[in-house]
């Protein structure tokens, strides 16, 4: 737990969070939320929470990006917000 | 509808900033959180079921009723998606195509007509794409090491972070892996759909059978000391024992849903080609 | 200065995670696409996990995995103090797979959504349902 990492990876978070529900292109937001949770898996390895982390580097930056990229293949990338 | 979601956002915001002010501050070892029960497991956990990491222990042992309804929840996500995709939808498909591996020449075959009679021949979808060869060789070599890891993370959860759920979701991952690097069919001739279907139930049946069997061997449901006669340890060992076969059961429930899911979604319920 | 910097360490997390979750409320009600709004719902959930996980943190302490315990039990007494609060990692290490399962079935319906109207975005949908 080392807080001056800790405060710059929880403003990128947020940072990321905004962009990827600004992109507009759902492809782009899916890969940014992929980059999202990557951040929080960052974030709660900083904080101590190793199997938290580990959860979340295999589920969140792994099969739910899939799963997003999945469903917009399926779908349209189209999106006007 | 921006603004209305605007002033509802900023008032939670508002509300919950207010709030804050009476949370415990940040990594405060006296925080109400940090004192009445987590010592206890902190503490004890190693003394009551020899397993070093906390974390699995309180998972699959003292709060195992709830990771059973978590379970179930996973294997329910799974059915209401295969529900919502598989069963109902247009059925199109009036021909389909065949690709024969060594001279690329593509056959069109109407509804009702025969296959042909060689092996070398691939169905393929109209937005066929050639694949490429570095992709599948290196995702061909690295599929069993992801496995092999994915195992050790289920079996290794007692001693360091990982369990059933990380372990699940990985090997889960390199079905999905195969089938995005090659096509969906090739993971499907491996893993069918009706596989999926009965091994995420065998899954959440192992959890739920293992604490089935603590209670007819006289004790409460998951309480794990029961098995010791069956495993022939003491009642400690026991407990570390049962917290195994319950991640085992975890991880297989888990592996099969996600692979259950992506399969689904990736080809909208139409198993064709996929991503 | 000093009391300003260990103000602002105090509260960082829970400022951020306040943050989060409104931007996944916001997101959740005024974006106009179905698959954005299933994005603002995770980082609305994320939000939560973040909050749990920030309230097991302890000053000074390691993760919860207790430290030469392989050799069976030549171990000694065991300090609450010097472990992170495991608690609210179990918790939402289990919200966080169950949240992958239900985002495939949010997926899932989107997919359907597509299927039924041939658009994602909710405006053309409901001008498409007043229409019928």
């Amino acid at each position: 737990m080392v807080w001056p990492i800790d405060l710059a990876v929880l403003t990128l978070v947020v940072m990321v969070a905004i962009g990827s529900l600004m992109v507009k292109d759902l492809l782009g937001a899916a890969i940014l939320f992929g980059a999202y949770s990557f951040m929080m898996c960052l974030l709660w390895t900083v904080m101590g929470a190793v199997d938290v982390a580990f959860t979340e580097a295999s589920v969140g930056a792994g099969v739910s990006t899939v799963f997003f990229v999945g469903a917009v293949f399926r779908t349209s990338r189209r999106t006007r917000d | 509808m921006k603004i209305i979601g605007l002033i509802v956002a900023v008032l939670t915001g508002g509300l919950l900033v207010y709030a804050a002010e009476d949370f415990p501050a940040w990594s405060d070892p006296a925080s109400p959180a940090s004192t009445y029960l987590s010592p206890h497991f902190i503490e004890k956990t190693i003394e009551e079921t020899s397993v070093p990491n906390i974390v699995t222990a309180v998972l699959a042992d003292y709060r195992g009723f709830d990771t059973m309804f978590e379970t179930t929840v996973i294997f329910s996500a799974g059915v209401a998606v295969f529900l919502l995709l598989r069963t109902s939808g247009p059925k199109t498909q009036q021909t389909r195509l065949y690709r024969h591996q060594l001279t690329g020449v593509t056959l069109r075959i109407k509804e009702g007509a025969d296959l042909p009679p060689s092996d070398n021949f691939e169905r393929i979808d109209r937005f066929w794409t050639p694949h490429d060869l570095i992709i599948k060789t290196v995702c061909r070599l690295l599929i069993p090491f992801i496995q092999l890891f994915g195992l050790y993370v289920i079996a290794h959860g007692h001693h360091s972070p990982g369990g059933g759920f990380q372990g699940g979701v990985i090997l889960g991952a390199s079905i999905i892996l195969l089938a995005i690097s090659h096509d969906l069919r090739t993971a499907v001739k491996r893993v069918a759909e009706k596989m999926d279907a009965v091994l995420c139930a065998i899954g959440v049946l192992i959890y739920a059978g293992t604490g089935a069997l603590c209670l007819l061997l006289g004790l409460n449901f998951l309480d794990y000391k029961a098995l010791a006669p069956v495993l022939h340890v003491d009642s400690i060992m026991a407990r570390s024992h049962g917290i195994l076969i319950v991640e085992i059961g975890v991880g297989i429930a888990v592996m099969f849903t996600m692979i259950w899911i992506y399969n689904n979604v990736s080809s909208g319920g139409k198993y064709n080609q996929g991503l | 200065m000093a009391d300003i910097v260990s103000t602002v360490v105090a509260n960082y997390n829970y400022w951020i995670y306040i943050t989060l979750m409104m931007i996944g409320l916001y997101a959740i009600i005024a974006k106009n696409n179905l698959v954005k709004k299933i994005v603002g719902m995770n980082i609305f959930q994320t939000a939560i996990i973040l909050f749990y996980v920030s309230i097991g943190v302890k000053k000074g302490a390691t993760i919860p995995i207790l430290e030469h315990a392989h050799g069976g039990h030549g171990y000694g007494v065991v300090h609450a103090a010097e472990y992170a609060n495991p608690l609210p990692h179990v918790l939402m290490l289990t919200a966080i797979v169950v949240g992958v399962a239900t985002l495939g079935v949010a997926l899932a319906l989107a997919i359907r959504v597509y299927n039924e109207y041939n658009t994602l975005e909710e405006d053309e949908i409901l001008a498409q349902i007043r229409e019928e």
